[in-house]
């Protein structure tokens, strides 16, 4: 605690907190309410600040950042407009548990509740999407809030906080710059103690004729990978993860069985089916992947998790264990046994064989596909990537393997479109050393395109990837199967040229439309570390397979090769 | 099942709306809700009825420990406890069935808290199935209107 008695602002004090905390880096948008705030970012020498187009793209980027590091994402937005144009974000940050701090500037204090110019209720608004908010009424209570806002965003189950800043508490002087007693409790940002039985939660596993391990996006945040492959390795188990916990396993182990769910492979879908124990680490039973009371009805269920509010929130499970994922795990694995099981890993190697990832590869048009194999090989699975929503994000997730956690960043719990572009600048600026690719369609790419104007001011080398198939991919692919092709508002017949597009920021762009063009084009794209855009023309009858339609369960999946039997490509 | 949740809490503005905002958005249904002060008056204590089953209540107790406000949540329903709800009622009267009217709150230990030519106002407290008794009973004599503060609860002390 300082000695000295000097006041300084509240705006102030905001800014000296942040750089104290580590964080060098911003994503915001001025305006009236946040002024002194922003005054006092001028002066600062440790916090760069990037200026984006529209303040959703400050908090994708933020969140880009967060996931592609590992470390506190913060935007900025000014009071009214501005904080609300961070409500989407905020909702992706919560259900994809990522830890972000948003500071909102707020009307004056004694115009609060007059409809002021600019004026929102940013506090009432944020409550259900946030881990935590506060309006900070007075310039003593910022050192408080702050210190909680943070902790709490970081602490066990990651997540968003808000601090709504009026704007006269920016200039009022306090000296109050730490505060050793929080009213939160320490649970919020402590790691737990395990809880529940080891000894009971191993034996269960160690019973286990055909396990299977099915790791979420938890996985990334408690950083147990090591972890999760020792205990893969050690027992011989496979290993499915969710669309969030992709990159938490290898993807070209032998052990990976890719992702499972609605649109994951079949061999991992049919592992489900086939498995006699399934032990879910850090994911949440989500409705792309589980059915309850049908998600692996036969197996003995087991999940780890780190926020207690999971465990028998969608499906009941017979083993459960509390605590940091990668804690957990270490003590967890020195219990386990050691066992080959050739039966159950060959029954799915061959599996992997009859029942692999396929697509329709005789034509000249591009497959998105057979696309991404490549892109894959050229950037040799080394890339971050961050996706949109929709057709092109599920291949990507099928396509792209990863090797390593916080490579890919995607929207899996909001399904945010036009979170891609935002993002990968955001995983850009914290990893400039990087190659960043942005895979979008021409639907999403169009949510936050603005953000092109972010990548030409600070000059930074992000990818676009757009497939392009002058539709609503996801949306075209349900209306055709299962609403009789009547494609409702889902083609687009005005979208830009989006070379040129690119051009107007100085972007250089290109676009193909033929399988013989890829292997230069993607050399263009990859050949420096400058922004490019790629525009790929791809079939708009293109679909993503294997995919189980919504609500059903792993034993409806259909697979490729069903459709060529029914005589549909 | 009914469940009555003591939920303590911090206790400053924006806590009451957290807390029923997490009911409103997991469509988990509130009997009645009634809050106060503690002797710390730092800290609130809510008591919230809820109808469900226990693993729904399960899920509801794990969510509110996620709120950072939320100090700790308790199921008393599954103590002894001693649970009360203050209500208001106004009958309407008549010369002939006043003297009843009076002689049932005696039965009832009910106040008397307003009396007009053609209205009472009755004040009675008690537990949830002795004020939907009391209230059957004022039935059939017009029910004009009704205030109710919802149920406080504790549990029984051992000594």
């Amino acid at each position: 605690m300082p000695k000295t008695e000097a006041k300084i602002s509240g705006a102030r004090l905001m800014v000296e907190l942040l750089e104290e905390y580590g964080v060098d880096i911003v994503f915001g948008y001025p305006g009236g309410a946040i002024l002194p705030f922003y005054d006092e970012l001028y002066k600062s020498t440790k916090i760069k600040h990037i200026l984006v187009r529209h303040e959703q793209g400050a908090i994708h980027m933020a969140e880009g950042y967060a996931r592609s590091t590992g470390k506190l994402g913060v935007c900025i937005a000014t009071s009214g407009p501005g904080a609300t144009n961070l409500v989407t974000g905020l909702t992706d940050a919560k259900l994809d548990s990522v830890p972000i701090l948003a500071i909102t500037g707020q009307v004056a204090t004694n115009a609060i509740g007059t409809d002021a110019f600019q004026e929102a209720d940013i506090y009432g608004i944020t409550i259900p999407i946030t881990k935590y908010n506060a309006l900070i009424k007075s310039a003593d209570d910022i050192a408080r809030h702050f210190q909680e806002a943070t902790l709490v965003a970081l602490g066990g189950r990651p997540g968003p906080v808000l601090l709504d800043f009026p704007k006269d508490v920016q200039t009022e002087l306090t000296s109050v710059r730490k505060v050793d007693k929080l009213k939160i409790d320490s649970r919020h940002y402590q790691k737990p103690p395990i809880g529940g039985d080891l000894d009971s939660f191993a034996a269960a596993l160690n019973k286990a004729k055909r396990p299977l391990l099915y790791v979420g996006g938890g996985a990334i945040n408690a950083n147990a990978s090591k972890e999760i492959r020792e205990m893969a390795e050690k027992g011989n188990i496979p290993v499915t993860t969710t669309l969030m916990g992709i990159g938490a396993f290898p993807g070209t182990h032998q052990l990976s069985v890719g992702m499972l769910g609605m649109h994951g492979t079949a061999y991992a879908n049919k592992a489900v089916l086939e498995c006699d124990y399934i032990l879910n680490l850090g994911a949440r039973f989500d409705d792309r992947v589980a059915k309850p009371g049908e998600f692996a009805e036969n197996a003995v269920r087991a999940h780890i998790d780190i926020d207690t509010a999971e465990f028998n929130k969608r499906v009941s499970v017979d083993y459960l264990l509390h605590g940091d994922l990668k804690e957990v795990l270490k003590a967890l694995i020195p219990k386990v046994n050691k066992v080959d099981r050739p039966e159950w890993v060959g029954f799915l190697d061959t599996l992997k064989k009859n029942h692999p990832l396929e697509f329709d590869d005789t034509t000249d048009t591009i497959k998105p596909q057979g696309f991404l194999q490549k892109l894959y090989e050229k950037s040799k699975g080394k890339a971050i990537v961050s996706t949109d929503v929709g057709q092109h994000q599920m291949w990507a997730a099928q396509y792209y393997l990863f090797e390593e956690a916080n490579r890919w960043l995607t929207s899996g719990g909001l399904g945010t479109m036009g979170y891609g572009l935002p993002a990968a600048i955001g995983a850009k600026f914290g990893n400039p050393n990087k190659t960043v690719i942005c895979v979008s369609g021409d639907g999403s790419i169009q949510m936050n395109i603005q953000e092109l104007a972010t990548i030409a001011m600070y000059k930074k080398g992000v990818k676009i990837l757009i497939f392009n198939n002058n539709f609503l991919g996801m949306v075209r692919q349900w209306q055709e199967l299962f609403y009789e092709e009547r494609f409702s508002e889902s083609e687009w017949n005005y979208n830009p040229d989006f070379v040129k597009l690119g051009e107007a920021y100085s972007i250089k762009g290109l676009r193909i439309s033929n399988k013989s063009e890829i292997d230069k084009a993607l050399e263009f794209f990859l050949e420096d570390d400058d922004a490019r855009i790629l525009e790929v023309m791809i079939p708009a009858e293109e679909k993503v397979f294997p995919m189980i339609p919504a609500g059903k369960s792993q034993k409806d999946m259909i697979e490729f090769s069903d459709t060529v039997r029914a005589g549909k490509k | 099942m009914k469940h009555i949740l003591k939920i303590l809490v911090n206790n400053h503005p924006g806590v009451m709306s957290h807390v029923s905002g997490l009911f409103t958005r997991r469509s988990y249904n509130i009997d009645s809700i009634a809050v106060g002060m503690t002797q710390d008056p730092e800290i609130s204590n809510m008591v919230i009825v809820v109808k469900g089953d226990d693993s729904v209540v399960e899920q509801v107790k794990r969510q509110l420990l996620k709120l950072p406000d939320v100090i700790e949540v308790e199921d008393l329903a599954y103590h002894d406890c001693i649970s009360r709800e203050l209500v208001l009622v106004v009958v309407k009267v008549e010369d002939s069935n006043r003297t009843e009217i009076i002689s049932i709150c005696e039965v009832f230990q009910a106040k008397i808290a307003d009396l007009t030519k053609t209205t009472m106002t009755i004040e009675f407290s008690g537990n949830t199935r002795q004020v939907e008794h009391f209230m059957e009973m004022m039935q059939k004599y017009g029910i004009q209107e009704i205030a109710r503060t919802g149920q406080i609860a504790l549990k029984y002390r051992s000594t």
